[in-house]
């Protein structure tokens, strides 16, 4: 943490956490003990879901336990406190990433969700045929079939800009494709396949010199380092719980509350109305408006849980030792024959997708599983993405804070060992 | 990880046709052709036969990119359906695909004279995950014979 860091911590009268140690993080996930077909788990697929800290899981029993009820409903206490223990968590997000207010944070299940609920709700509303959606290459599939959805119902275009062979997003070819059609762009703020971490600032500046909307995908980038919306200057940003270290069944969709208050709803029930008759149902306001149903409570006291675990982190420290994990993985592997390392932008964060010339990324993950290593193997939901690189699969580690470098030269030791073993 | 362990799934004769697979070829002017998709793992495969008068399978080839296990079995398949009718094959197909998946109490006297070929790659019953490589290139080959137009998936 920078000094400066230091010192807005102290003036807020937080404490400070202590710098950062892994063996105490490691202490604090109770599954890391665990022997995986009799070998020490070495779990390295955390940028599909992460793994809980105690913390979370102990707040979400603790809620069922002794302080579960539906919430904003019932005129009695328990629900009055699920209420307030359901709106505090939402406050937790707002602060987390710097939002304007806690109105403008709606409670999703996962940043698949809330893509889907722009491209509905925002996209119905709000774009013609012909209008353009500018995506990359890069997307997970999350942020390319919601728009295909969208340009099958209502005739809006979808462009693509491409990545470069580095596996950078082509900035030159992106202004190109930027125009006075183009309404929203949509991008990843860090690929869950190469690890590329997307110059931010510059699309959202090009973005805004042509009029046009800014929607990021933060799914991985948010897991690796603060994010702060007024800072960024997008207009919605969505991502997971479960990649963040909480529950499964909650994610986010932050946008500027302006176009929160002018969206329609997406789907329709309970808590989203502020009245209805058979004649005329009228609209709560948001995020409310965006939630009908019983929304997953247990799983937003365990996503504040994961915020305040975090909060209670070095988080400069555990970023810079993730990315210290990326260096050592790199080094490693790349001095193995025969494995290739896809992606190799400048700016990358802690995912290392990568290819073994003797062994198909399937039998790869089979052999490290059976040395108690855990990776991805496949096309990670980015199949336009393995097209553009002209592979029908990777394997992929990625790394979070609970990672350490010996786990990374079991890795390394392991696919040497498969690429023998395939020879 | 031991050796030992891993020689249950890739025994030396998958790992030898995963390395080089017999019949890996297009045929010119097929009788029966179609493609196959595992869109989990990104596996394509495309199945070829050509047929005589009385529909025995004269030759039977295949084309695509796999991991080890698919691979393997598409080329002990294209060996061993040579010679059988198109419903010998598919009676085959479906025994293979009930041992893949670890129940086949009929197996042995199915699969009869093919099993031993076939069971080296019984061992994936014990990988869930790893079953549909297995059973992708039977899937393709019975969509073939039975003169599917559309593309196999095994999701």
């Amino acid at each position: 943490m920078s000094a400066e860091a230091v010192r807005r911590v102290l003036a807020a009268g937080a404490p400070v956490p202590p710098p950062f140690d892994v063996a105490r993080i490691r202490a604090d996930f109770p599954i890391l003990s665990r022997l995986v077909r009799g070998k020490p788990l070495v779990f390295l697929d955390s940028a599909a879901s992460a793994q809980k800290p105690r913390a979370v899981i102990e707040a979400m029993t603790a809620m069922y336990e002794g302080g579960y009820a539906n919430v904003h409903r019932g005129a009695y206490w328990l629900s009055e406190s699920a209420t307030a223990a359901f709106e505090g968590a939402r406050e937790a997000v707002a602060r987390f990433i710097n939002a304007g207010s806690a109105r403008e944070v709606v409670f999703v299940r996962n940043a698949t969700e809330g893509i889907n609920l722009v491209a509905q709700s925002w996209g119905r509303a709000f774009l013609k045929a012909g209008d353009e959606v500018l995506i990359t290459a890069m997307e997970h599939h999350a942020n390319i079939v919601p728009w295909q959805m969208l340009r099958d119902q209502i005739g809006i275009v979808l462009r693509v800009a491409p990545v470069t062979d580095r596996g950078e997003l082509d900035m030159e070819a992106f202004r190109r494709l930027l125009g006075p059609r183009t309404r929203l762009v949509a991008v990843t703020q860090m690929s869950n396949v190469l690890g590329t971490i997307t110059p931010v600032g510059a699309i959202v500046a090009a973005a805004r010199a042509q009029g046009a909307l800014v929607l990021l995908d933060g799914c991985q980038a948010i897991v690796h380092a603060a994010q702060d919306m007024q800072a960024l200057g997008a207009d919605f940003y969505v991502f997971s719980g479960h990649k963040l270290y909480g529950p499964t069944g909650i994610g986010v969709l932050w946008a500027k509350l302006a176009h929160l208050e002018a969206m329609p709803p997406w789907m329709g029930g309970g808590d989203m109305i502020a009245s209805v008759s058979f004649e005329r149902t009228t609209y709560a306001e948001p995020p409310a408006r965006f939630e009908a149903g019983t929304p997953a409570i247990a799983e937003a006291i365990g996503l504040k849980a994961a915020i305040e675990y975090l909060g209670g982190i070095d988080r400069a420290g555990a970023h810079a030792h993730e990315q210290g994990l990326l260096d050592h993985a790199t080094a490693r592997l790349s001095a193995i024959p025969g494995v290739a390392i896809i992606g190799e932008a400048q700016a990358k964060g802690a995912v290392v997708s990568f290819t073994v010339d003797t062994a198909h990324p399937h039998d790869l993950a089979t052999l490290l599983d059976r040395a108690g290593v855990c990776v991805r193997a496949g096309h990670h939901c980015a199949q336009p993405l393995m097209e553009r690189f002209g592979l029908p699969a990777t394997a992929r580690a990625s790394f979070a804070i609970y990672n350490t470098r010996a786990e990374v030269d079991a890795l390394a030791d392991a696919v040497a060992r498969a690429r023998e073993f395939f020879a | 990880m031991t050796e030992d362990d891993l020689r249950d799934l890739y025994q030396e004769v998958i790992l030898d046709h995963g390395r080089r697979p017999r019949n890996f070829r297009r045929l010119d002017a097929p009788d029966a052709s179609a493609r196959g998709n595992n869109p989990l793992c990104g596996d394509r495969i495309e199945v070829f036969v050509k047929t005589d008068a009385e529909g025995r399978i004269t030759d039977a080839a295949f084309e695509g990119k796999g991991c080890a296990i698919s691979t393997a079995s598409a080329s002990l398949m294209t060996e061993i359906v040579k010679g059988k009718t198109a419903e010998e094959a598919k009676a085959l197909g479906a025994a293979f695909r009930e041992m893949a998946t670890g129940g086949c109490p009929h197996c042995e006297a199915a699969l009869e004279d093919d099993f031993d070929r076939l069971r080296v790659l019984s061992g994936v019953a014990e990988y869930p995950s790893r079953v549909k490589c297995a059973t992708l290139a039977w899937h393709t080959l019975g969509a073939a014979l039975d003169h599917a137009a559309e593309e196999v998936r095994t999701e």
